[in-house]
């Protein structure tokens, strides 16, 4: 919980830090980002799932949330609420029939199914406004209040994404996700003891879909501007990328591969094609090589420190 | 002593072109320690997990305290008082010992999964909840000292015991133990009869038991049933099965392994 | 524009009439053959290993677009390019299997899906580096002009597409129920550790089921590049409808993943023609979604052995 309070500060202290606005912007994705990856550590990494096509959620939301407000008319508040909700429907309608898909063919039902997603988000042009993107959606507003300025809004989003965090932990820390370390071990003996195991896939499937859907509202609320090639297999495998990075069961390292992921292209700018091939080959070496991640690299540094420092204490 | 806990009547496997289990009949009373024995291939593992609802059978009935559990799932056995350890250790190798054993109160004692969320009050005295019992039952077999050990990190026969523990902390009303002395040598297995003896008669469960060492069966049990190649060949107490030339014939003439 | 949607555009109308429809079925067997060489592609691995191998896209993907690297940039005649092309895949799929597999056989399996997609990636962002980003369009084998057949026009190249895809399923069920290898890659399908007890190398077996189904995923590429064009990352969508097909026929049935090609592919070609192009890759993947949740085991396989 300090962890989390010093990240929370932090997080709040950096629009002072940085230059100018651009480099608010990418702190922006990169928390819209991480609330993605929160999400979508607790299904691979603790419930042992996964999922290729998360980027659809994303896009639902964000597409749900602008349809309702821009063209019906809807308040914002009432659109971001119905964009969750209807994230969360579609979740459980896919998730429910998948719950006895394992291994390969999940992946492939995940990935098939954002790309349904993808393809619909490209092709009804008249809910979507099709390739070239929904334009003039309403900037986000809390309770009435317009967040005009972007130091706010990323203060509003480090609070939310904060929250996140925390309901990860609560849920982490439980007989929830007791049951979860135990399914992802053993299902036989998770179900001789009494775990519904059908049942957790699903809530973590479905949470995890609820996180990105939000994400995906606030998103669009924010950017007032999306189009389909933000949702689209790419940013699903970028998401994976970042929870592989941060060590598949680490929370706080799925938010650091969150915004290593988000701010790499900005160093890469002067090899601009290089963005794809170095996101295989993090994929490829961590799984090889460190599958804990970094989360699990920190570990290790941590504990040769303590090895080291408390050794050097008895010289 | 007279009412029964469990009932099979009729029960039948099949596994492609493999009959596992044909026409099982058999009674578990309440509070007995009842046997399940038989040569290797016998069925024996197989009606164990046809009781817990690892599998279905393709012929039969199963009654417990009364209910028709037959295709009832596993998980929902375990809520209604059926637990059960494994042949194979299926420990939760990367928790501690403490953690494995909370797992065992997951079906007896929960809260909403929103509870859980944003770490309600009522979630909170859960855990304590849960936290007590696990260390009674870890109290219990005699392994409160390591409850802060990883389970991996055990030696074999301590994690055997963790298992019984695990299971005990959900208060079963039918223990189901599966090989439990597997791996265990003489010394161990004595202190396994005894704890499965006091295990019995302070929480006043039953138990079922499948078996290879004839002389824990021999000495604990209250009723035996013998397999043989997935049928029944006898039924009744240890004296009377020692004595059955069919049991004897099954296992060559030796009660050795 | 591509010269298949040349044609249908010509023939499209909304009645069923018999040219149209022999048209579209025309498109959908060439279309399902390379479905079909794909799925052929992940069914060979998938016996020999038991892994799916998500990159088996992109060895289609690299048949195609090195043909056309060999031609455009190196001056080579076609059949030069075309097999040279072919051999570079099968090279490359040596190469994932010794660098990123062999290494982590044992691994769970999700984390043998991550590591699969990110060859996938890491191959594409290759292509994407050395050929940049633009379609390529490779010569068709015989020129341009098309046969006219029962009021349907059929590419020349369809018909080598048909023929290779054909001679090509001949030679593999020569090889598997007639050599020794193949034999021995289907024992090790059956069971590994029983396989190499009787001395078989199942390492030297599952390199080469890589090396085989790159083959023939290239080949694919390549005989298909003529007719829909090619680029950096048409892997993707290939290999996913590759699956598909093998999902269709039944995983681990080669004989099902071809004729799944086929179906996939001509049921995305009467669905573009009469319903819709715009979704006609959404039907491949709405057709695996439902097999999956309904129907795992496809059409020809096997039913699922109880949990024991």
């Amino acid at each position: 919980m300090i962890w989390l309070a010093a990240f929370f500060g932090v997080l709040m202290l950096a629009p002072a830090l940085l230059p100018n606005n651009y480099y608010l912007t990418i702190l922006i994705l990169g928390c819209l980002h991480a609330m993605n990856a929160v999400g979508l550590c607790l299904l691979v990494g603790h419930a042992g799932q996964i999922s290729l096509g998360h980027a659809g959620f994303y896009g639902l939301g964000a597409y749900a949330t602008s349809y309702l407000s821009a063209t019906v008319g809807l308040s914002v508040g009432l659109s971001m609420l119905a964009g969750v909700g209807l994230t969360v429907l579609v979740a459980i309608l896919v998730g429910l029939p998948s719950l006895k898909l394992k291994g390969h063919y999940l992946a492939m039902a995940t990935l098939g199914f954002g790309i349904i997603l993808s393809i619909l988000f490209t092709e009804t042009v008249d809910i979507t406004g099709g390739p070239s993107g929904f334009v003039g959606i309403p900037r986000l507003s809390l309770f009435g209040w317009e967040l005009r300025k972007d130091v706010t809004l990323f203060r509003a989003l480090a609070v939310i994404l904060c929250i996140f965090v925390w309901l990860s932990f609560n849920l982490l820390h439980s007989r929830v996700g007791r049951a979860l370390r135990a399914l992802h071990t053993s299902e036989r003996a998770a179900e001789a003891m009494g775990v519904d195991i059908a049942r957790y896939k699903l809530l973590v499937f479905v949470l995890s879909a609820a996180f990105s859907g939000f994400a995906g509202v606030l998103y669009a609320h924010y950017l007032t501007f999306i189009a389909p090639s933000s949702f689209g297999f790419m940013f699903s495998v970028e998401l994976i990328v970042m929870v592989v990075l941060g060590g598949m069961v680490s929370v706080p390292g799925a938010i650091f591969g969150a915004f290593f992921v988000t701010v790499l292209p900005e160093f890469l700018r002067a090899f601009e094609n290089i963005e794809i091939l170095l996101f295989g080959a993090i994929l490829v070496l961590c799984m090889m090589f460190l599958p804990d991640g970094m989360a699990g690299g920190w570990n290790r540094l941590l504990r040769w420190g303590k090895a080291r420092f408390a050794g050097g204490l008895h010289e | 002593m007279n009412k029964m806990v469990l009932g099979c009547s009729g029960i039948s496997v099949r596994f492609g072109g493999v009959q596992a289990l044909a026409d099982v009949h058999f009674e578990a009373m309440q509070s007995d320690i009842t046997a399940i024995i038989g040569p290797n291939g016998a069925g024996k593992t197989t009606l164990l997990n046809v009781i817990s609802g690892m599998v279905t059978p393709s012929h039969g009935q199963l009654i417990f305290e009364g209910r028709d559990i037959t295709t009832l799932q596993t998980h929902k056995r375990a809520w209604g008082g059926m637990v059960r350890t494994f042949q194979n250790l299926e420990i939760f190798s990367n928790m501690t010992v403490l953690e494995n054993v909370t797992m065992g109160c997951h079906g007896r004692l929960s809260v909403p999964a929103w509870h859980s969320l944003l770490r309600t009050s009522r979630s909170r005295k859960l855990e304590e909840e849960v936290r007590r019992e696990a260390l009674a039952a870890l109290e219990f077999v005699g392994m409160s000292d390591l409850a802060q050990t990883t389970a991996k990190d055990l030696p074999f026969g301590k994690q055997r015991l963790l298992e019984l523990a695990r299971a005990l902390a959900a208060r079963p009303k039918l223990l189901l133990l599966d090989e439990p002395a597997a791996g265990l040598n003489i010394a161990e297995t004595q202190l396994l009869a005894d704890l499965i003896l006091r295990i019995r008669d302070t929480y006043n469960l039953s138990v079922i038991l499948v078996e290879h060492d004839m002389e824990l069966v021999m000495r604990i049990s209250d009723a035996i049933l013998v397999l043989c190649f997935g049928q029944t060949i006898s039924r009744g107490t240890p004296a009377q099965v020692q004595k059955d030339p069919k049991v004897i014939a099954a296992y060559l003439g030796g009660d050795e392994d | 524009m591509p010269v298949e949607n040349r044609i249908r555009r010509h023939f499209s109308c909304e009645k069923m009439d018999p040219s149209s429809l022999l048209q579209y079925l025309i498109t959908g067997l060439t279309l399902g053959s390379t479905y079909g060489l794909t799925a052929l592609g992940f069914t060979i691995i998938f016996n020999t290993t038991g892994v799916i191998n998500f990159a088996q896209g992109e060895f289609v993907m690299l048949g195609g677009m090195m043909s056309v690297y060999f031609m455009h940039a190196l001056g080579l005649g076609e059949p030069a390019a075309v097999i040279l092309a072919v051999l570079g895949a099968t090279m490359a799929g040596a190469l994932v299997e010794r660098l990123a597999i062999r290494p982590v056989r044992d691994c769970p399996s999700i984390n043998l899906v991550i590591i699969t997609i990110g060859v996938s990636i890491l191959i594409r962002g290759l292509a994407m580096l050395l050929w940049g980003k633009d379609t390529h369009v490779l010569e068709p084998f015989s020129g341009n002009q098309p046969i006219m057949f029962l009021g349907a026009a059929i590419m020349p190249q369809a018909i080598w597409v048909l023929v290779i895809s054909l001679f090509l399923l001949a030679a593999l069920k020569l090889f598997f129920s007639g050599t020794i290898h193949g034999k021995a890659m289907l024992a090790c399908s059956y069971d590994s550790k029983a396989a190499s007890l009787v001395g078989i190398g199942v390492q030297r077996m599952v390199l080469l089921s890589f090396m085989i189904s790159a083959l023939v995923g290239a080949v694919g590429g390549v005989i298909l590049a003529p007719i829909t064009m090619t680029s950096y990352d048409v892997g993707i969508m290939l290999g996913l409808k590759g699956f598909a097909a093998c999902i269709l026929g039944g995983l681990g049935n080669p004989f099902g993943a071809a004729a799944g090609g086929v179906i996939l592919g001509v049921l995305e070609s009467l669905g573009a023609g009469f319903v819709s192009s715009a979704y006609k890759d959404a039907l491949a993947f709405v057709i695996l979604l439902i097999l999956l949740f309904v129907k795992p085991s496809g059409l020809f396989g096997l039913k699922d052995s109880k949990r024991v």
